[in-house]
């Protein structure tokens, strides 16, 4: 397929060339991108704080576009799952919508009793220049909760600006709750979205090697816990792009230090593990860390023999939000005996697209910000049997006559830890052994 | 009627969607269209995300990308160069493009970016149809309805068409690929040349392929659109559009006679667009269709019993509502309360219509309505049933009743695109659909179960 000019050094073929590839740019016109906006990336990570308004000041359109739509469970409240919006109309773009922001606020605080409210700014808001900083403050002053306004106009840059917005929003809730009690070996998880009730997992795991976990942010998270994170002896980051922000403010004014881990795949699962255990440097914890590994795995690995065996040799493609969540799945298809011929992400960094460049066999694409005419051709000159992606993704594999995978915010399965990586095996399975191929065009012309 | 809902300043739970939506859905009912929105990025990946879910098809809708500083500086230039790229790899004949709450309060000039374009840029252009989709003014119906209007405005003529059969328009709505599958079918079995504008059953519900269409294949031919204003009427289905509607503008430009009726759900608005397709064709019903009413006259009396008198909450897009009530009036069930999140003032009046003499009372009709609102009054009306589309899931758990997933979107269920609700095939289907629920629901509910009816 020819390629847009202005999207070729956003490209790469590992082996090739010495590497090269250009990101974090803003999309082109009129390519398609699978990308969203700013006020998604800051809604993608604030969501699932499930004790909180979550109210969106615009137009019905990006409130209605993010109610309920990603699997984030919560283990009590679920004010997350609603979508709250101020719904403005011509009136308020011409005359301003701070008074309706602030009645909206008063009447929602007052029917849900939230613990906080983030109040999201969208494009139009940008435009007509509410000012967010003043309503949520005046509000603030009579509620007794605080009042957070999340910066996430649309245009203002890409979904990783609002990655920031969200960072920015949660920062001020940091260091405002009590942190007594709080044992030397305990640490905040940072950027699991309880998927699935994926943080729960992650959060036995870590209760078994004796390390308390203080707050989640955001998978399940609560208000209370994130205004006592401060309290915590470590930061454990994983998906980093989203919550890396956050560990950075609180290292610089609270002294914690963070590490990134991965919880996708046996090899990043366990090393998780072995870095937080390495971190405390107590022999007890390193010792259940270990046992908890060997126990895992034996259960673990016989049962993934047999999918290895069915799938070694078959050819996979991704495509995710962050890129960092890559590494981990051309770990987990090495594991299943599989190839990754096609990896890209929408927001990675140069130094994790040079990474995966690294990891990854030659001739594998390796692609940042890309729209669906370019997977196509992608996924039909690798002839790929399985993509993993996000319901955006979901037709373009179908369609060629490829089997899919959601690993993204709105999946039903969890896929996390040494559970979730049998999880994955079985999901990779059935779509690619299914015998619906056999009526396809495409495959039905290639055997 | 009854007491007004209170009157919340904010919203939750919105019963409607925005504007551009609905213009991106028209748009992809035209044969080699791309719709395009002039905006930030969002926007267009998040309506993606939601159509996807509902038609598991693939909906490429393109972006002018906006960013902060076009947000300052205007965004021509990147409308532009989003346009030449949508040209060079999709190739489209047409680009429908929209515009956003971001470019219309930022005060951009579509029209007189569009007239640079065509002086700028050289070289075959594909036809741009541009209609303005503030999402601060409307739901997505008005969107949709406008899009159809300005395509129909920019292309529809008195060409010759050249083919056979008496050729009319039909105007049918955001209704469902299956629906237009059909609409298609009866009209040709009166011997009539339809030209249905918009026209997803392709593009919205399509095949397996060989190949991988970049813009998948169907849609009302820009051909046939220019024949419009050849057709001895226009059938346009609903009530709630605005005056200057596509079927208006053909009437007032062409001469073309627009028979505005409501959307032909159950047995009696059937009956009546099907006396309109006997007086445009001057042919009898066909037999086919004549005994497909009589089955379902059939079906509604072998199952009355099981769904008379059992409450509903009819709720979504306004027209679909007005015709499902009228439908629900007709097999006994009672329609308590009507909602929807457009506000067009002419609710309550064709639900009145539509249902007049069935009902000894009216049910509750609110517009501007979001599902807090309907959930605060589902509560006191103890309804046994909602119809709506999936969006009422978390009510239906609530109250634990049966949920009869119409309209759009189904993001719950496989099969949203293939849900007839027109016609007599499609008030069998629903009929159907409904008398299980509540069998089913009783057969659940019983502390012994039975295998018998
Ligand atoms: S209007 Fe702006 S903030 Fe809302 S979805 Fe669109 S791009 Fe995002």
């Amino acid at each position: 397929m020819e390629l847009l000019k202005e999207r070729e050094e956003q490209i790469h073929r590992t082996g090739e060339q010495p590497f090269t590839l250009t990101c974090n740019k803003d999309s082109l016109a009129g390519a398609v991108s699978q990308r969203a906006c700013v006020f998604c990336g800051s809604r993608v990570v604030l969501y699932p704080i499930a004790d909180a308004l979550h109210l969106v000041h615009g137009p019905i359109g990006c409130a209605v576009y993010t109610w309920d739509i990603r699997g984030a469970l919560s283990s009590g409240p679920e004010l997350h799952r609603l979508s709250f919006s101020t719904d403005l109309q011509e009136i308020d773009v011409i005359f301003g919508g701070e008074k309706k922001l602030t009645n909206a606020l008063f009447e929602l605080i007052e029917r849900h009793s939230p613990k906080a409210a983030f109040v999201y700014s969208t494009c139009i808001v940008g435009i007509i220049g509410d000012d967010l900083e003043a309503v949520c403050r005046n509000v603030q002053k009579e509620v007794n909760i605080p009042v957070i306004p999340v910066k996430s106009e649309g245009f203002k840059g890409n979904k990783r600006a609002g990655y920031t917005a969200a960072c920015n929003a949660m920062a001020r809730l940091i260091g405002t709750g009590d942190t007594t009690g709080i044992s030397p070996y305990s640490i905040n998880i940072l950027g699991d979205f309880n998927l699935a009730g994926e943080i729960w997992m992650i959060r036995e795991y870590f209760e078994r090697i004796g390390v308390e976990v203080v707050a989640n942010i955001t998978g399940d998270g609560r208000i209370a816990d994130i205004q006592r994170a401060h309290g915590a002896a470590l930061n454990v980051v994983q998906c980093s792009g989203s919550t890396m922000d956050l560990a950075k403010v609180m290292e610089d004014e609270y002294g914690i230090p963070s590490m990134r881990v991965s919880y996708f795949g046996v090899e990043d699962m366990a090393q998780a593990l072995y870095d937080v255990a390495g971190h405390f440097n107590n022999p007890e914890i390193m010792a259940k860390t270990q046992a908890l590994v060997k126990e895992e795995l034996q259960e673990l690995l016989p049962k993934l023999e047999f999918y290895k065996k069915a799938l070694t040799g078959k050819k996979a493609a991704i495509y995710v939000g962050g890129s960092f969540k890559a590494f981990s799945l051309v770990k987990a298809f090495r594991l299943l005996g599989m190839d990754v011929v096609m990896v890209g992400s929408q927001t990675g960094t140069e130094q994790e697209y040079r990474e995966l460049a690294e990891i990854t066999d030659p001739g594998t694409i390796i692609v940042d910000d890309t729209n669906p005419l370019e997977l196509t051709s992608f996924l039909e000159e690798k002839t790929v049997d399985i993509f993993v992606g996000g319901v955006k993704e979901r037709p373009i594999a179908y369609k060629l006559g490829v089997g899919f995978c959601d690993h993204n915010h709105e999946r039903k399965e969890a896929l996390a830890g040494f559970v979730g990586m049998l999880n994955f095996a079985e999901e990779v399975y059935s779509s690619v052994m299914s015998p619906v191929w056999r009526f396809t065009y495409q495959k039905a012309e290639k055997k | 009627m009854s007491k007004n809902p209170p009157n919340y300043i904010s919203t939750t739970n919105a019963c409607k969607l925005c504007t551009p939506l609905g213009a991106a859905i028209a748009f992809k009912g035209i044969e080699g269209a791309v719709p395009y929105l002039h905006g930030s990025q969002g926007c267009a990946t998040y309506m993606r995300r939601y159509i996807i879910s509902h038609f598991n098809e693939p909906i490429d809708i393109a972006s002018s990308s906006l960013s902060e500083k076009h947000a300052v500086y205007g965004g021509g230039a990147n409308l532009k160069l989003g346009l030449i790229n949508v040209t060079k790899k999709y190739r489209p004949q047409l680009i429908g493009i929209a515009t956003t709450c971001l470019t219309e309060t930022i005060g951009d000039d579509v029209k007189m970016f569009l007239n640079q374009y065509e002086q700028e840029v050289k070289g075959e252009k594909p036809t741009m149809v541009e209609v303005g989709t503030p999402s601060y003014n409307g739901t997505h119906m008005e969107g949709f309805h406008n899009a159809v209007a300005s395509v129909v405005d920019a292309l529809a003529g008195k060409k010759d068409g050249g083919a056979e059969g008496t050729p009319v328009n039909i105007l049918p709505g955001f209704v469902s690929p299956a629906d237009i599958r059909y609409l298609k079918e009866i009209t040709e079995d009166f011997s009539l040349n339809p030209t249905i504008l918009p026209d997803i059953s392709d593009t919205m519900d399509g095949q397996a392929a060989k190949t991988y269409e970049k813009i998948q294949p169907g849609g009302t031919p820009i051909s046939a659109i220019a024949t419009m204003g050849n057709a001895l009427a226009s059938v346009e289905f609903g009530h709630t559009m605005s005056e200057k509607s596509g079927g208006a503008i053909l009437a007032e430009k062409f001469a073309v006679e627009n028979i505005r009726i409501s959307q032909p759900v159950g047995i009696r608005a059937s009956d009546r667009f099907f006396d309109h397709l006997v007086k445009l064709s001057g042919l009898p019903i066909p037999e086919k269709h004549r005994a497909e009413r009589g089955r379902l006259v059939d079906s509604y009396v072998d199952g009355h019993k099981y769904i008379y008198g059992k409450k509903a909450i009819v709720y979504g897009e306004e027209d679909m509502v007005v015709g499902l009530t009228a439908f629900l009036a007709e097999i006994g069930v009672i329609p308590i309360l009507c909602a929807s999140g457009g506000k067009s003032r002419k609710f309550a009046e064709k639900i009145a219509e539509a249902t007049g003499d069935l009902l000894p009372e009216q049910p509750q009709v609110h517009e501007g309505m979001d599902f807090y609102d309907i959930s605060e009054l589902a509560e006191s009306l103890e309804p046994d049933l909602l119809v709506g589309h999936s969006k009422g899931y978390p009510l239906a758990q609530k109250l634990s009743i049966p949920l009869i997933r119409v309209g759009f979107p189904i993001h719950d269920r496989m099969g949203g695109q293939r849900i007839l609700h027109l016609g007599y095939r499609g008030a069998q289907q629903l009929f159907d659909l409904i008398v299980n629920a509540c069998i089913a629901k009783k057969q659940s509910d019983s502390p012994i179960g039975y295998s018998y009816m």
